[in-house]
């Protein structure tokens, strides 16, 4: 569903994302791994549309999609998440999932001034859309807690839900289990398989290396913004660029 | 808590509003720095709405005031439009104005945003200096006339303008809420919240910030025809910057984004100044420490605070209410026991 071909972008004289091309399957989980500063970010922000790629091109169900705008990328179906997780603290959790369904309505100014049905039916619909969205992730429980007062985990899960809420064809995930411990990262690990059934397509970017291994079908791994391997999770574990990559080059008392 | 008792909150200021010109006994001078008070809220309400909700210090919004006030002093004066008429421009023309400035200066991000619109803020107070011809410079405009009365209504008794200060601040309040409580209202506050986030839920970011600016400087620009008909002269100072600030502090005082906190934070700030009065220029050595009281222990403002407290509480009645949010045991047992009794 989603082709990338040669894409790349600059920051001056450093290619932070260097030729990478790659196809992504509908309903397949992709996580994107890789030392730290090997691009994994900016490739994420290259998809998202957040960078602007100096080369290369991007396409979503066929359409060409390079270089729009992220709130365009939205309205066409890629949703992400953030490595932090901004919530509105001072609102409850259901409060702060209503905004998700924001782009597939239309009310306006002037709806909001004299009050129009257009207006109460689009602010219901969010609201369904956002208790739909909490209880796919498992927190119905904690929909009128005051997000400051839930813990990271579920911050985790409310932003997931936050990017279900606009729903999206394919969610990138930017280091969704950073900052919680194992077992969380295991419950986390389900909800990720539970949205690659529900007919979404996920990409990932992850450090922990287990999780990555047990989800993905398949394996990216950048390094100093390269694709360097691509594949099954057993075959990236055996292969020998990537094992230099992390472990450095033995060559040295060669 | 329902729209009903959201809007309930209202009706006992507002009484004491309608009630107060009896309460005072005739006293003008409550009543006209009272007026003021109420149109410096209606600017203050703009304000809070680029800056409070949207998250954007515009620090040019008394020179947008000035506008409006210009708007109609040059208009009534010299060229003899209708106050009503006049009024109404004063809204637009800053709206007009403010259209491409904020295209330009919402590129930037915060504090570039800030001393962008700080200094645009003094561009427009040189311009009301310098442009003779146009503003009448530091010799100002002098008898603008007063709003003229509907029938029976009058506005040139202190009461009676009292009473159009007051009436306009109720509109701009109602709206305002209509605007904050819809869904336009939450794109401000996703903007506010998380400028990246916000784009990623696919709210355009240029045209959600573009139209909180021009909402909030055709607030001001209402206030300062408002501010023109009371007045009735106009000079140059009505652009200081000083002004601006003082809207700030009203707003941190009554509480960012909140529709009553600009309300209570531009009552608050005069009722304090002319309490302090006999102490001259010596009252800021007590107003600044006062505020920084204030701030350490309410940051979130008067109206912010208590409204923090109330959706603390209300999410714990929740909690307690609702069985979707007891622990997940219990709520299996309660829907057990529906299908039992079903």
């Amino acid at each position: 569903m989603l082709e990338i071909h040669d894409l790349g972008v600059r920051f001056g004289g450093l290619a932070a994302v260097d030729g990478v091309s790659t196809r992504i399957a509908r309903g397949s989980i992709t996580a994107i791994i890789g030392p730290n500063g090997a691009g994994k970010t900016t490739f994420f922000n290259l998809i998202s549309g957040v960078c602007k790629p100096s080369c290369g091109s991007i396409r979503l169900e066929g359409q060409t999609v390079t270089g729009s705008r992220p709130d365009h990328m939205a309205r066409l179906g890629i949703a992400r998440t953030f490595q932090s997780s901004q919530l509105f603290d001072h609102a409850s959790v259901l409060d702060n999932l209503i905004i998700g369904h924001r782009l597939r309505t239309r009310a306006g100014l002037w709806d909001a001034l004299l009050g129009s049905s257009r207006l109460r039916r689009e602010e219901a619909l969010c609201r369904t859309k956002a208790q739909a969205a909490l209880e796919f992730v498992g927190l119905r429980d904690v929909a009128h807690r005051l997000a400051g007062d839930i813990t990271q985990e579920q911050r985790k899960r409310t932003a997931i839900a936050l990017a279900l809420a606009t729903e999206p064809k394919l969610i990138l995930l930017d280091e969704p289990a950073g900052g919680i411990n194992p077992e969380e990262t295991a419950q986390l690990g389900e909800l990720i398989r539970k949205l690659a059934l529900s007919g979404l397509t996920v990409c990932l970017v992850e450090h922990k290396m287990d999780m990555v291994m047990r989800l993905a079908d398949t394996v990216i791994v950048l390094n100093h913004g390269k694709k360097i391997a691509e594949g099954a999770p057993e075959a990236i574990r055996e292969n020998p660029h990537v094992i230099h990559a992390y472990l450095g080059v033995p060559d040295a008392e060669a | 808590m329902g729209p009903s008792r959201r809007s309930a909150i209202w009706i006992a200021p507002l009484a004491v509003g309608i009630a107060l010109p009896w309460l005072a006994g005739g006293n003008d001078y409550v009543l006209s720095v009272l007026a003021l008070a109420f149109i410096y809220a209606i600017a203050t309400l703009g304000l809070n709405l680029i800056t409070g909700y949207t998250g954007q210090l515009n620090l040019a919004h008394a020179g947008f005031m000035a506008i409006g006030a210009y708007t109609v002093g040059i208009l009534t004066v010299d060229h003899g439009v209708p106050f009503w008429w006049a009024f109404m421009l004063s809204g637009v023309v800053p709206a007009v104005l403010g259209m491409p400035i904020g295209w330009l200066s919402l590129r930037l991000r915060g504090y570039y945003f800030a001393i962008f619109t700080l200094c645009v803020g003094t561009i427009i107070n040189l311009v009301i200096e310098k442009w003779d011809g146009l503003t009448h410079g530091v010799s100002g405009i002098i008898g603008i006339p007063a709003p003229p009365g509907f029938g029976p209504v009058q506005f040139s008794t202190p009461r009676a303008q009292y009473y159009l200060a007051l009436g306009a601040l109720v509109v701009m309040t109602w709206m305002m809420q209509r605007i904050v409580r819809s869904l336009v209202g939450r794109s401000f506050m996703a903007v506010r919240n998380s400028e990246p986030l916000a784009e990623a839920l696919g709210i355009p970011l240029m045209r959600t910030k573009l139209l909180a600016f021009v909402l909030s400087v055709f607030y001001a620009g209402l206030a300062g025809g408002l501010y023109a008909g009371t007045i009735r002269f106009l000079g140059p100072d009505v652009a200081n910057i000083a002004h601006t600030f003082d809207m700030v502090t009203a707003m941190l005082i009554g509480g960012l984004g909140t529709v009553a906190g600009p309300i209570v934070g531009s009552l608050v700030l005069p009722w304090i100044t002319q309490y302090l009065q006999f102490m001259q220029d010596y009252r800021m050595l007590v107003f600044g420490p006062l505020l920084v009281v204030l701030l350490i222990f309410l940051p979130a403002g008067i109206v912010g605070s208590l409204r923090n407290w109330h959706a603390r509480r209300a999410s714990q009645a929740l909690a307690v209410a609702q069985p979707d949010a007891a622990p997940a045991h219990e709520h299996r047992a309660s829907a057990a026991q529906r299908h039992g009794h079903a």
